[in-house]
């Protein structure tokens, strides 16, 4: 692995049964990058980002996450990634102070380290006076923030971000994709999907699935030319809409 | 008289003291055969007016009336003549496609044969499948089912609570050419999205965020009603320039919107002049342009207010 690539992906695929969710996925994420990893319901895009946080073993094929072989290493690419999804971010019966020391202790972060950057963390998100209250009370915009920032709080090299944003208001939404650059600033490297076609331009790369393979990969600027269509939106549509197989 | 209409409504949870506000007095009022939306983001209370107006759950205040039927006196002759697609998938995941619909078509004493015609389009999309348990289904055929139970006893009005969350571009245009379909045989059609892209393909919208209503029109008066200049600015650092311009005088807002960031200024900010104080910050291959507002930019400039 050359040391400017991050993310490895080589002919990856898994068959459950004689489906094949995820058929021959080939790809390079570098450090640093924002990538959009986009498909259709049912393109086997849950199915990829599992086997790469190491959650699930592959049938065939080869990949890399931050330098570790998928096969032989997942629990270290535990360790490297954060990860966080739409529907299962944080406990809502736990104050926000309590979640940061919980998913901080998990990764075995000193106390030291863990008291240092809570309080940082809370100035940045003007939670301070809020720390002790139960996540639950917490508006779904400021709760999207805060999983955020607890996926990256351990300084993994890598967050996985599952549809993040969906159903988050339009301030929000662009609040959170201002924290995922500061934070690919920082050379946290950013793998997102997203149903919003808008925040696809956001990305420096996007792959789109489809029926398990991946169907075209570039910036956005360059699949809208080599598609010759006008907005991420039209791409998508004019690539997914080859798809034989529906659904998730 | 219209067929949905909402006077007040007020709706609390929980006890006294935590009480939290989900609709603070909402009203609005729906013609018949009108597709009309309700649009905002999770929390905006979308959820508690549609159980309101399908006769799941009381106001504390206010009054409603669906087909000029009370909510809360005639909900049994409300449920009669509605039908109703929750926002979680809610039909019985082990019975087959073919079974629920059966199912649902017996409770409302009626029959799959009876408005076949009414079900038709949807139903062959997902009739290869007649067999298969509901929970084996894809998200885009249990989408389909769903919406062939709500509409197998012939409603005259259909509430469909966020049925196209989750689901990705391809699928939402095929849902919505659907409801275009439904929309042409006269039945009167209250969907609720979080995607303010869809507003455009509703006849009109009510633009609802934390538990009121901001504006209700049809998606052209909406977009019409925004006053400013907005322009889309773009060049090869767009982080860099959104700080910029967020500090330069006259520019009140400054926000990613796809390959562009949208700038809103006074009235007196010309083209030129943002172009030449980008130049001025050292920015290169600089592209600004007036544009258009969508429904998002309106949607955020009411939420100042």
């Amino acid at each position: 692995m050359s040391s400017d690539v991050i993310i490895s992906a080589n002919n990856l695929t898994k068959i459950f049964g004689d489906f094949r969710a995820v058929d021959g996925i080939s790809f390079e994420v570098h450090p640093g990058e924002i990538f959009g990893f986009l498909g259709a319901n049912g393109a086997g895009k849950t199915t990829a980002m599992r086997m790469l946080c190491g959650l699930s073993m592959p049938s065939s094929g080869s990949a890399t996450v931050a330098g570790f072989d998928v096969y032989k290493e997942p629990e270290k690419i535990k360790r490297s990634i954060g990860y966080m999804s739409q529907k299962f971010s944080l406990y809502e019966d736990l104050t926000i102070r309590e979640n940061i020391r919980f998913y901080a202790g998990i990764y075995g972060k000193s106390d030291a380290f863990i008291k240092e950057k809570t309080a940082a963390l809370l100035e940045q998100l003007h939670l301070r006076s809020e720390a002790n209250k139960l996540v639950r009370s917490l508006p779904l915009g400021w709760k999207q923030k805060l999983a955020f920032s607890v996926a990256i709080f351990h300084e993994p090299r890598i967050v996985f971000l599952d549809e993040p944003t969906g159903g988050v208001d339009p301030v929000t939404r662009r609040e959170f994709w201002n924290m995922i650059y500061a934070a690919a600033g920082a050379g946290i490297t950013v793998f997102v999907t997203t149903h919003y076609m808008d925040e696809a331009e956001y990305c420096s790369r996007v792959s789109i699935m489809v029926d398990g393979k991946i169907e075209a990969l570039d910036t956005p600027a360059g699949l809208k030319q080599s598609l010759n269509a006008a907005s991420m939106d039209e791409v998508f549509l004019k690539l997914a809409r080859k798809a034989v197989r529906s659904g998730d | 008289m219209p067929a949905i209409h909402v006077e007040n409504i007020v709706k609390r949870y929980g006890k006294k003291k935590e009480a939290v506000t989900a609709l603070h007095g909402i009203s609005l009022s729906v013609e018949r055969g009108e597709l009309f939306g309700i649009i905002g983001p999770d929390g905006a209370g979308k959820t508690s007016l549609f159980r309101i107006l399908t006769t799941l759950l009381i106001p504390e205040e206010g009054s409603a009336t669906v087909n000029d039927l009370d909510v809360v006196k005639d909900y049994k002759a409300i449920r009669q003549q509605v039908g109703y697609m929750p926002g979680k998938f809610s039909l019985y995941q082990d019975l087959t496609v073919a079974e629920n619909l059966e199912f649902f078509a017996t409770i409302f004493n009626t029959s799959i044969e009876e408005h076949y015609d009414l079900i038709k389009d949807i139903y062959v999309q997902i009739e290869p499948f007649r067999d298969r348990r509901a929970g084996k289904l894809s998200g885009g055929m249990k989408q389909k089912l769903a919406l062939c139970c709500a509409l197998i006893h012939e409603p005259s009005v259909l509430f469909l609570d966020e049925p196209t969350t989750g689901v990705d571009a391809v699928s939402r245009k095929e849902f919505w050419e659907m409801l275009r379909g439904l929309r042409a045989r006269s039945i009167t059609i209250l969907v609720s999205t979080p995607y303010m892209d869809e507003a455009s393909l509703c006849d009109r919208v009510a633009l609802i965020q934390n538990g009121k209503i901001m504006s209700i029109d049809t998606p052209q008066g909406i977009i019409g009603s925004f006053q400013k200049p907005l322009y889309a600015a773009r060049t090869s650092r767009m982080l860099e320039m959104q700080r910029n311009l967020l500090q330069m005088p006259g520019v009140e807002e400054c926000y990613l919107c796809g390959e562009y960031s949208h700038v809103v200024t006074q009235p007196a900010i010309r083209t030129e002049q943002l172009i030449h104080y980008l130049q001025q910050h050292g920015h290169d291959q600089i592209d600004v342009k007036p544009v258009e507002p969508n429904i998002e930019d309106c949607f955020m400039d009411l939420m100042k207010n």
